[in-house]
């Protein structure tokens, strides 16, 4: 679904690629043994390594290399056997070292692939070019005083992920299908929490235009994108701003430019030009690190069912739609409530119980599923009794909204408020010749040819038994009796 | 090696040199920098790059907390600090 942008001079075509920083899922630092915990007080989680005092070592967290390469498998990516750290030099006041510790030319992760899901319900392959561990930095706060900045270094040292893809990404929504898919990978591999807000995962967007086909245009690489939503203004904007370059006959310039979500504007991030000469070198405090196929097979058999492979099973095993099978999986704890509830049921019904009643009054309410009123196996009770035709559909809608009120399970409701459905026939008809008889001009006149007053006799006799009549046992008695 | 080159490295290592130190400096690294060049000659083709002198193996650590909670320690030497930040001259524009 490449999404073209009209110009004045014809179409263009937008080429991104992204870089995704995920904060590693651990206890402890990627170099130091400082817990990696978010929302400490000021520096009281830095060691020694971490603030980069003379002397001190850094010795590898081997969970971070058990997640990264479980990240790896995750984004179907080949695990490099042998990767190495190097140097990446900076300054910046939150980075003590002088330096970042980071993976250049032989990174843990190679190239994989993930799939998207795009709003037009079709699918798309996105490439991976590769994953490597780093350090992040600490942080600085600029508004605390007016001629000082403020330095945090409990985020310094924490072991980050840098996920890089290839330029496959043609628009804003597939960056925002691509983004999703990403953290909901990561989310269930449970290597990295995807919570944008508190900053464990960003992404850096690179992006350029050019006439449909052609020659790659010149990237500007869109930093401090913070949200899903983020990401697709910063897109639009950007490519905007090229296209008129472009097309006043300008050249972009390839830079790094910083989004502003309150002007809603990318601009030039002038004094980062420079500093683009890192000067990577591997670093002498660390050997490379040696990874054997036993060690990649041990953790290739911990990997848990992925989102895709889930999705691909629902619609096989469940002969789910692509949309509603990608609702399910959109988190692990959801398709685990659907398959509570499907188990042993119609799967399209339950499908339709979970995504349009549930997750639909659950949103209204603001509520996720986690303190959702109704259990899987309650919802599954309410089906129960559609599917043996204790109850009606349209009563089943009522005893849910009740159950979600109360909690409570759906046959206690429908014997408490008797809701049960009339199956009776000699009851139906009963109600069904009161009706007729207190209705005789409209009998005429359907008799006289005015078919449509049928759905008015169901009406009544629905009302006279308080919607509890089997509709299918009505519209039959019916029209037997009005023959 | 020529003056543009090693005030650029100046300039990446934030180290302040006059126009003397630099025109004393170019000769000075310019001979480092040949001396190091001699390992050109050799046939360096078929040869694994070495990442150690010593044969062992890159040292892990299990994922525990065993450091942290000395912020005033950290902050011992900070030429200004302020309610356990480290406090530096603004540095964004």
């Amino acid at each position: 679904m490449a999404q073209l942008v009209k110009g004045q001079t014809g179409d263009w075509e937008i080429v991104i690629g992204m870089e995704v920083h995920a904060q590693v899922t651990a206890n402890s630092k990627l170099f130091s043994g400082a817990s990696a915990e978010f929302g400490a007080a000021p520096n009281s989680q830095v060691s020694m390594v971490d603030a980069a005092m003379p002397g001190m070592l850094p010795v590898l967290n081997e969970h971070c290399v058990y997640q990264a390469v479980r990240t790896g498998l995750g984004l179907n990516s080949a695990i490099n056997k042998t990767s190495v750290f190097e140097r990446k030099n900076y300054f910046y006041p939150d980075l003590p070292q002088g330096y970042q510790i980071s993976q250049y030319l032989h990174p843990v992760v190679g190239e994989g692939k993930i799939e998207i899901d795009l709003p037009d319900g079709t699918t798309k392959e996105i490439g991976i070019t590769r994953l490597h561990l780093e350090q992040d930095a600490g942080k600085s706060l600029h508004d605390q005083h007016p001629t000082k900045s403020y330095v945090d270094l409990n985020r310094s040292g924490c072991a980050l992920m840098e996920i890089v893809s290839e330029p496959d990404i043609r628009g804003p929504d597939e960056a925002a299908a691509y983004l999703s898919k990403l953290r909901m990978i990561l989310r269930y591999l449970g290597t990295c929490d995807g919570n944008m807000e508190e900053g464990s995962m960003r992404a850096d967007v690179n992006i350029s235009v050019r006439k449909p086909g052609g020659e790659l245009g010149t990237r500007a690489e869109i930093k401090n994108v913070n949200s899903v939503k983020a990401v697709q203004q910063a897109i639009d904007f950007e490519v905007q701003r090229q296209i008129e370059i472009l097309e006043g006959g300008g050249t972009v310039v390839q830079e790094t430019r910083l989004w502003d979500p309150g002007k809603m504007e990318t601009r030039s991030m002038r004094s980062k030009e420079e500093a683009h000469d890192y000067r990577y070198f591997p670093d002498p405090d660390l050997l490379p690190l040696v990874l054997t196929q036993d060690y990649i097979d041990n953790v290739a058999n911990d990997l848990p069912e992925l989102p895709d492979q889930k999705k691909h099973r629902f619609m096989e095993e469940y002969g789910l739609s692509l949309y509603d099978a990608s609702v399910l999986i959109a988190e692990q704890q959801r398709a685990e409530y659907f398959e509570t509830v499907t188990d042993g049921r119609d799967a399209k019904i339950a499908a339709n119980w979970v995504i349009n009643e549930l997750l639909g009054l659950l949103n209204k309410n603001g509520k996720d599923l986690s303190g959702s009123p109704i259990s899987a196996a309650q919802l599954g009770g309410l089906i129960d009794l559609i599917a043996d035709n204790t109850i009606s559909g349209k009563i089943a809608k009522d005893v849910f909204a009740e159950m979600f009120e109360t909690s409570k399970d759906a046959p206690a409701i429908v014997e408490e408020k008797g809701l049960k459905q009339v199956t009776d026939t000699g009851e139906i008809e009963k109600v069904i010749d009161a009706v007729l008889d207190a209705n005789p001009d409209n009998v005429a006149a359907y008799k006289g040819g005015k078919d449509k007053l049928f759905g008015f006799f169901v009406g009544q006799v629905m009302k006279e038994t308080g919607g509890k009549a089997n509709p299918a046992m009505v519209n039959e008695i019916l029209k037997k009796k009005l023959t | 090696m020529d003056e543009a080159t090693v005030r650029k490295v100046a300039r990446l290592a934030r180290l302040k040199v006059t126009d003397e130190e630099v025109s004393r400096l170019v000769p000075q690294l310019g001979n480092i920098m040949q001396f190091v060049e001699q390992l050109g000659e050799l046939d360096t083709d078929n040869v694994e790059p070495l990442a150690s002198v010593a044969n062992i193996d890159l040292r892990l650590r299990e994922d525990d907390v065993t450091d942290g909670g000395m912020a005033d320690q950290v902050l011992a030497n900070a030429p200004e600090s302020m309610e356990d930040f480290f406090v530096v001259p603004k540095v964004v524009e």
